[in-house]
């Protein structure tokens, strides 16, 4: 980085120590702080459809319909997230290959499941085997960060479904009085007024999402993780910076990084709360 | 092999009893089923000794965070904020990290005495080293859980106390105190759920398992990646919690009801 950084053996303590922090590994480090923000700003919207998905079809009239809501939002009590994590990204993945398979090698006449492997045709693969290393990496971000949404949507359509319900039933009785449909009511009523209710359960998940997005390591993607664990390992003196093993250094890094984080969280969402809450007639609105 | 001598074999793999080498060819769903049921031996192990202790640890920790001395509160309030921000994925990589750089630090200071070199090479073993993790993480969320219904305790009913005569003493162990756990047990039940999902963590905190005695999860990935179908091993994994999640409920379910056995019911 810097021009006096060439002999990294003759330096001093300081200079050392801004050669080290500079080099091209460590501002790979930097930069992959922005792999958790890119994992949450692709993951809320997602989250929020398989949630409203999840809550609407819970309280559907449809009776199938109204099971796979249950079972929907209801798997995540019971099974850890870490299973679907590991389990979603392999499964969708075969389950690309495999459509893919059947439309473009219809010729193909060998099994797919072969035992113990599981074999499609080369124009099958996905990504194509020919294209580049960024193509692989992003298509196993969007893997992960799709894993993550269904998890996670389902918690969330656990408190919009609570929330929805929340909304005083005259209300709505009201809207319908004066004359408006189905839909202008949920539109106009349920949904305007649902926030408040959701609120809390929802910055509780913000937060337990964040907290989940280390997990983004196990699913092959190169986060923060990933690089405290590489330049934190021992490098002998064959390395141009050779130490000992500072991984201890690095994770605390992260356990700082993650603190700020959601110590900037809990202030955004006491912000949020009390802008939200102002004019209903709750506890916290009325004062 | 039939699946009953499948069940003798590997029934108890993960505590290292029975066949020494994992079944790697020709894996048929018994084995599956079995060797997963035996890695749940560990989550269970990890989920009822860390919720046990943490119970105990987490109540006195909530009336630590409640006292008036700033001595007591500002340790316990500092305690639960850094274990509750961050990540316990982090948390599993510090501590084991710490741990294994525990015994030259061991060694240089009590020079020649072997209890302490043994004791740390433990705690970077599993069994004592992530449990140790997971019971100080469930202790703060419960106290943060406690301590938000200790607040919460209505003010009539220590008045009450006070004016029968109750010592301060008697008033935290009788009134306060149930009190305190019946308020919080609806969400100390959602912890004790999340707590024993996140045992199954502990396969990634790097705490490594030695001579294959793993946990479900172990197992689990170990099938996935010899037979390269997800579809088996993971679902079998995922009905084994939810029937522990099931049992975990029952349980709390029955200690809410003997919390709550004076509240008249509408």
């Amino acid at each position: 980085m810097f021009d006096f950084c060439t002999d990294p053996n003759a330096l001093e303590s300081f200079s050392w120590w801004s050669c080290y922090l500079t080099t091209g590994k460590h501002i790979n480090f930097y930069i992959s702080f922005f792999v958790v923000f890119a994992l949450l700003i692709v993951t809320v919207p997602l989250i929020l459809i398989f949630a409203f998905a999840g809550a609407l079809l819970r309280q559907s009239k449809i009776l199938p319909l109204r099971w796979i809501g249950v079972i929907y939002t209801s798997m995540v009590r019971g099974v850890p997230d870490i299973i679907f994590f590991l389990f979603v990204p392999i499964a969708l993945d075969q389950g690309i290959e495999y459509l893919r398979h059947k439309a473009k090698c219809s010729d193909w006449t060998e099994t797919i499941r072969q035992g113990n492997d599981f074999v499609v045709c080369q124009a099958a693969k996905m990504p194509v085997g020919s294209s580049a290393q960024w193509i692989h990496e992003t298509y196993g971000f969007f893997l992960a960060a799709f894993a993550f949404s269904i998890v996670f949507g389902a918690f969330a359509a656990n408190t919009i479904y609570g929330a929805l319900n929340s909304v005083p039933n005259a209300q709505l009785e009201t809207g319908s009085a004066y004359g408006m449909t189905q839909r202008q009511v949920f539109m106009r009523i349920q949904l305007p007024q649902m926030w408040t209710y959701a609120l809390p359960g929802l910055s509780n998940l913000w937060m337990i999402l964040v907290k989940a997005t280390p997990l983004l390591f196990l699913l092959g993607v190169e986060d923060i993780v990933y690089y405290a664990k590489e330049l934190g390992g021992t490098k002998t003196a064959r390395f141009t910076y050779p130490h000992a093993d500072w991984r201890l250094g690095y994770f605390i890094v992260l356990l700082i990084f993650y603190l700020g984080l959601s110590w900037v969280s809990e202030k955004f969402f006491d912000h949020l709360t009390s802008k939200v809450s102002k004019g209903q007639a709750t506890l916290s609105g009325s004062s | 092999m039939n699946c009953w001598q499948t069940l003798t074999d590997y029934g108890l793999r993960s505590i290292g009893i029975g066949e020494r080498s994992l079944p790697k060819t020709d894996i048929n769903i018994c084995d599956q089923i079995v060797l997963i049921g035996s890695g749940m031996i560990w989550n269970v192990y990890f989920a009822a000794i860390a919720l046990i202790l943490g119970f105990f640890a987490a109540t006195s920790l909530a009336f630590a965070r409640n006292s008036s001395l700033s001595l007591v509160r500002i340790p316990a309030s500092v305690f639960i904020f850094i274990m509750r921000g961050s990540p316990l994925f982090i948390q599993f990589f510090i501590v084991y990290e710490t741990f294994v750089l525990l015994p030259k630090f061991g060694w240089n200071l009590n020079f020649g005495i072997i209890e302490i070199t043994l004791e740390t090479r433990w705690l970077t073993r599993a069994w004592l080293g992530a449990l140790l993790v997971l019971f100080l993480n469930t202790t703060a969320y419960s106290a943060q859980i406690f301590y938000g219904a200790l607040r919460s305790v209505p003010l009539g009913d220590i008045e009450a106390g006070r004016a029968l005569g109750l010592s301060e003493r008697q008033i935290n162990k009788r009134i306060i105190w149930p009190t305190m756990l019946r308020l919080a047990w609806s969400s100390y039940t959602n912890e004790a759920i999340f707590l024993f999902h996140a045992t199954a963590l502990v396969f990634f905190s790097s705490f490594p398992a030695w001579q294959q005695k793993g946990d479900a999860l172990y197992y689990a990935s170990y099938f996935a990646d010899k037979t390269f179908n997800p579809f088996v091993p993971y679902p079998i994994i995922a009905g084994y919690f939810i029937l522990f999640t099931l049992f975990i409920i029952i349980i709390f379910g029955l200690i809410n009801k003997k919390l709550n056995r004076h509240i008249t019911k509408n």
